[in-house]
């Protein structure tokens, strides 16, 4: 007879800001194996797309998410775009990807600051989040919301941002990025946080690549892969590498988001820089989507896939997202095996799941 | 051991010393930006009834009756998308950056062209599509 027990994890657990269910089966303190369960929040978005208008759609694909908003709006605009055969203004391609950044920015510093209160360190969470507040500030200046940016349409953006607003943002950058370089020391640095995540959770290159990861949970085992590679929006115009760590463990996730935001932050810089002049959206007046894409984009938790089928008609056929948290999930399984019952909600957090996204 | 636990006291050391990042909200309170989506403000003088608000909301929160001269809003369902601002040829809909103030109830704002103040009603059951 086995000598274990089965504690369940979630769904609503203190540590969890996303309600997953794990049921781990333990030997004394020790994880033997952990099953998930999903499916808490399914709201049924995806079925939406066939009864709205292909055009009001991208309002409710914005809502799949609350931190990754943007970028769901962007997928869902880029993919209808490439059914179409339309090519949006450069500059509203050059916005799009500041606001995927900023997006990024603040994405990665809330997971930072949820990570450090996973780890007790609740002074570093507070210190965290009054960044992201200053990163939330710029979203509403430029967008008007603070989590639904609403400024994505198919054929271009919204509204356009004046020159002087952009300056400003720039500024404003600049102060964020220092204020942020104080506690990416604290991250890279502190012992509290290294002991806590070093050798912990640990996922080998080839297991990551096997298991189907994404994101920083894929580059921190040391897989140079970045969708953004790909060159969408304005990503091919603009100087950067990947972002990869080799250890695979939980710090190692850690350290590739802390330097992906000193890269985003780099990155919104070269757009601001090279903006170019002219027009923010171009007419899609009397087009209907017709056919079937596929598109795939870097969101901050990894590749997010679209596919779109489409009939000609002013309904979708099918909408179907895969989120990267889904990918993330059996990674996760995999490194939850042999570690302490306490290093459980450290490991859970380090793929940064994002529940509601993944079950739309 | 050469971590270092200078960054974090250091930080702290100052946040002491320095003026506290939040606000007292109700309060103090921040100046909205121009561009904030606060919510829908309506001038009943210029509307022609053209019902193309009505039409182009997505969750159906404006009424319009051209008969009645009825224009009405639901204030619960409106998710401040700003298309029927967009829409709107005679200017009449505009975006106030103010946020909404709490609402007791599920209210409908309802302007009716020859009165001057709105009225309020309590919600009808939610319009399915």
């Amino acid at each position: 007879m086995s000598n274990t027990t089965i504690v369940p994890f979630g769904p609503q657990h203190p540590v969890l800001p996303e309600p997953i269910h794990l049921d781990l089966e333990l030997d004394d303190e020790r994880v033997v194996r952990a099953l998930p369960s999903i499916g808490y929040v399914h709201r049924g978005l995806e079925l939406l797309a066939e009864r709205y208008d292909f055009v009001e759609m991208a309002n409710v694909a914005e809502r799949i998410c609350g931190i990754c908003s943007f970028i769901h709006g962007q997928g869902y605009c880029q993919g209808i775009e490439q059914l179409m055969g339309v090519e949006i203004p450069p500059r509203a391609a050059y916005l799009r990807t500041v606001w995927a950044e900023i997006s990024r920015i603040q994405s990665h510093v809330l997971w930072l600051g949820l990570a450090a209160d996973a780890l007790g360190y609740e002074s570093l969470f507070q210190h965290s989040w009054r960044i992201r507040e200053m990163m939330v500030d710029i979203i509403e200046e430029t967008t008007g919301g603070r989590v639904i940016f609403g400024v994505c349409k198919v054929g271009g953006i919204r509204k356009d941002v004046d020159d002087e607003t952009l300056r400003d943002v720039r500024r404003r950058i600049g102060e964020i990025r220092a204020a942020f370089d104080e506690i990416a020391t604290i991250f890279r640095d502190d012992p509290t946080v290294r002991q806590r995540t070093v050798g912990v959770g640990l996922l080998s290159a080839a297991d990551a690549h096997a298991l189907g990861a994404v994101g920083p949970v894929l580059r921190a085992s040391g897989v140079v892969h970045d969708t953004r590679r790909l060159g969408y929006a304005a990503y091919g115009e603009l100087d950067w590498e990947p972002i990869v760590e080799q250890d695979g463990d939980c710090y190692a996730r850690c350290l590739v988001r802390v330097r992906e935001v000193d890269q985003s932050f780099d990155l919104i810089t070269q757009c601001l820089d090279r903006m170019p002049a002219g027009e923010v959206e171009i007419s899609v007046k009397g087009k209907r989507p017709k056919g079937e894409a596929m598109f795939r984009l870097e969101q901050p938790r990894g590749e997010v896939c679209y596919y779109i089928s489409a009939d000609g008609k002013k309904n979708l056929d099918r909408f179907r997202v895969r989120t990267p948290t889904f990918a993330n999930i059996a990674p996760l399984i995999h490194m939850l095996k042999g570690c302490e019952l306490a290093d459980v909600p450290v490991i859970v957090l380090t793929i940064d799941p994002c529940v509601s996204c993944n079950e739309r | 051991m050469s971590w270092s636990v200078g960054p974090i006291s250091a930080l702290v050391t100052r946040s002491a010393l320095a003026k506290p990042a939040t606000r007292l909200y109700p309060v103090e309170r921040r100046t909205p930006y121009a561009r904030t989506r606060g919510h829908i403000e309506f001038r009943i003088d210029d509307c022609n009834f053209c019902t193309i608000c009505a039409h182009k909301c997505p969750t159906l929160a404006i009424q319009v009756h051209k008969q009645d001269k009825t224009w009405a809003i639901d204030h619960s369902r409106c998710i401040l998308c700003g298309i029927c601002v967009e829409d709107c040829r005679e200017g009449c809909i505009t975006l106030s950056p103010l946020p909404c103030p709490p609402m007791r109830a599920k209210e409908v704002l309802s302007f009716r062209q020859e009165h001057e103040a709105p009225t309020v009603k309590v919600a009808a059951p939610a319009i399915e599509r």
